[in-house]
């Protein structure tokens, strides 16, 4: 198999820190591999910049197998590029043109504050996660799993609901900054499972009322998240969420 | 936690919405349905006695309150929300982002603030005279007198402009509605995928009869369809 290389043109979102003014610079990137993935490509643009004495772009990154919710760009307009259900990581040069210039963005969300370049803040969700996304166990020898029954489809749906990891795509996608896909996709996961039971309504209340305090907006069920979402959360989640929170705000005390 | 908290957080705004469309939703049904009495092929004298019906018993007197609540807290919410949402992003995108949602469901304060501006109008031709400055009145025997709004339709809708306007009114209704109906189902928390879809189906089915209807009576009126 022949591999094409390619020149292209990178338009990238520079900004020194949080307080800086930031903009776009345009680089040359040539003898581009199809065969490489997209980081590579933003690796080779940094050993030239390095090489040239500039300053490297700072971008997310971890594992670069698409689980780790680490690599965050927002490229040509979409979070993490063109393909479906697919994380930058994964992305691959195939998927563009020779001579096509890409833009590459942080992900935009006031909650989600610019570190530097293209790494964002996402410590938003954590805290979110902290107001109540786990169950409390006691120490002691782990249970046997199956003295817990569970049924097929609900644990095909927590499964499903289990697979977000947390990179903030539905936030970059959504009109509103809102991050109720993630919410409610942490929140589903623990509903549908007899061990997230006990704190059911405790847990819906506290991260819905932190996911506020964060400063993220409100859904307005306008499907973008879903279409973006590298793990295909579905938007059902959303709707499982506010069943959640009517139910356990009308019979909180 | 008190109703405040709860109908002031993120989840709980969105209740609001959903529940005052869905009441507003209720209320096309029985205004398309009364209005559909200009048909009746009788000069008018249904559809006015229908009008009175609804101007004189208490009854719908007293839910018109609730209408009125309902538009507003629909209106004026809606419009904070949508400010509020759109000051979470600061610095916006250079390339925006426009696949996987559908143009209607990303312009609802748009579409709806095109309805607004058909409120105003349509109460200007219509509640206003009929509530405050009065209109001309039909005489159906035995002292039987009531308002002409029959009239009044036949004399508003022989201006193009209006029929246009009502028109285009309708079609912001019908996009307004093809997001508004589903959306707000599943903001009440219908997440089953068997029940989400049949309610999505009808939505559509809703968005497009309601609308039609209601367009179908300023033209049927232009064009002398009914006399």
């Amino acid at each position: 198999m022949s591999q094409n290389t390619m020149n292209l043109k990178v338009k990238v979102w520079r900004q020194k820190n949080a307080n800086a003014q930031g903009a776009f610079v345009t680089y040359d990137v040539a003898g581009i591999s199809d065969e490489m993935s997209f980081l590579e490509m933003m690796d080779i643009l940094n050993e030239k910049l390095i090489t040239e004495g500039g300053d490297p772009v700072a971008f997310d990154h971890d594992c670069r197998e698409g689980i780790c919710g680490m690599c965050s760009m927002y490229i040509n307009g979409k979070p993490h590029g063109p393909w479906q259900a697919n994380t930058t990581c994964q992305l691959h040069m195939r998927a563009f043109k020779d001579g096509e210039t890409i833009v590459i963005e942080p992900w935009r969300a006031n909650s989600f504050p610019i570190v530097k370049d293209l790494t964002v803040d996402r410590s938003a969700f954590d805290r979110i996660i902290q107001a109540g996304g786990y169950i409390s166990v006691n120490t002691g020898n782990a249970v046997d799993g199956n003295s817990l029954p569970i049924e097929k489809q609900n644990a095909d749906d927590a499964f499903a609901a289990a697979m977000c990891i947390g990179c903030g795509a539905c936030v970059a996608a959504c009109k509103n900054s809102s991050a109720m896909l993630f919410l409610s996709a942490k929140v589903s996961h623990l509903a549908l499972l007899p061990q997230g039971a006990p704190e059911r309504k405790s847990r819906v209340l506290n991260m819905v009322a932190q996911m506020d305090k964060e400063g993220f907006g409100s859904c307005t069920n306008t499907g973008a998240c879903e279409a973006t979402c590298p793990k295909e959360i579905s938007i059902a989640n959303i709707a499982r969420l506010n069943k959640e929170y009517l139910g356990a705000s009308l019979s909180a005390e | 936690m008190t109703f405040k908290q709860m109908f002031t957080s993120s989840v709980g705004k969105k209740l609001v919405m959903a529940f005052t469309g869905i009441f507003l939703v209720l209320f096309l049904v029985v205004h398309a349905g009364l209005n559909a009495c200009i048909w009746a092929m009788d000069g008018g004298v249904m559809f006015n006695k229908a009008a009175h019906f609804m101007g004189s018993f208490v009854v719908p007197r007293i839910l018109e309150i609730g209408l009125f609540l309902g538009i507003f807290l629909h209106i004026i919410q809606g419009y904070m929300l949508t400010l509020e949402n759109r000051s979470k992003r600061k610095v916006g995108y250079e390339v925006n982002y426009a696949k996987g949602s559908k143009w209607y469901s990303r312009s609802m304060a748009i579409l709806g603030t095109i309805l607004l501006m058909f409120f105003i109008i349509h109460w200007k031709h219509f509640w206003i005279p009929s509530r405050i400055t009065g209109v001309a009145e039909m005489d159906l025997g035995n002292g039987f007198v009531v308002h002409n709004l029959y009239g009044v339709m036949q004399d508003t809708f022989q201006n193009v402009w209006v029929v246009l306007f009502y028109v285009i009114s309708c079609i912001s209704l019908s996009y307004h509605l093809a997001h508004g109906f589903q959306s707000a189902f599943k903001t009440i928390g219908v997440h089953n995928k068997r029940y989400h879809t049949m309610i999505t189906s009808i939505g559509y089915g809703f968005a497009i009869i309601i609308p039609l209807a209601f367009a179908l009576m300023p033209i049927s009126f232009y064009l002398h369809w009914v006399k």
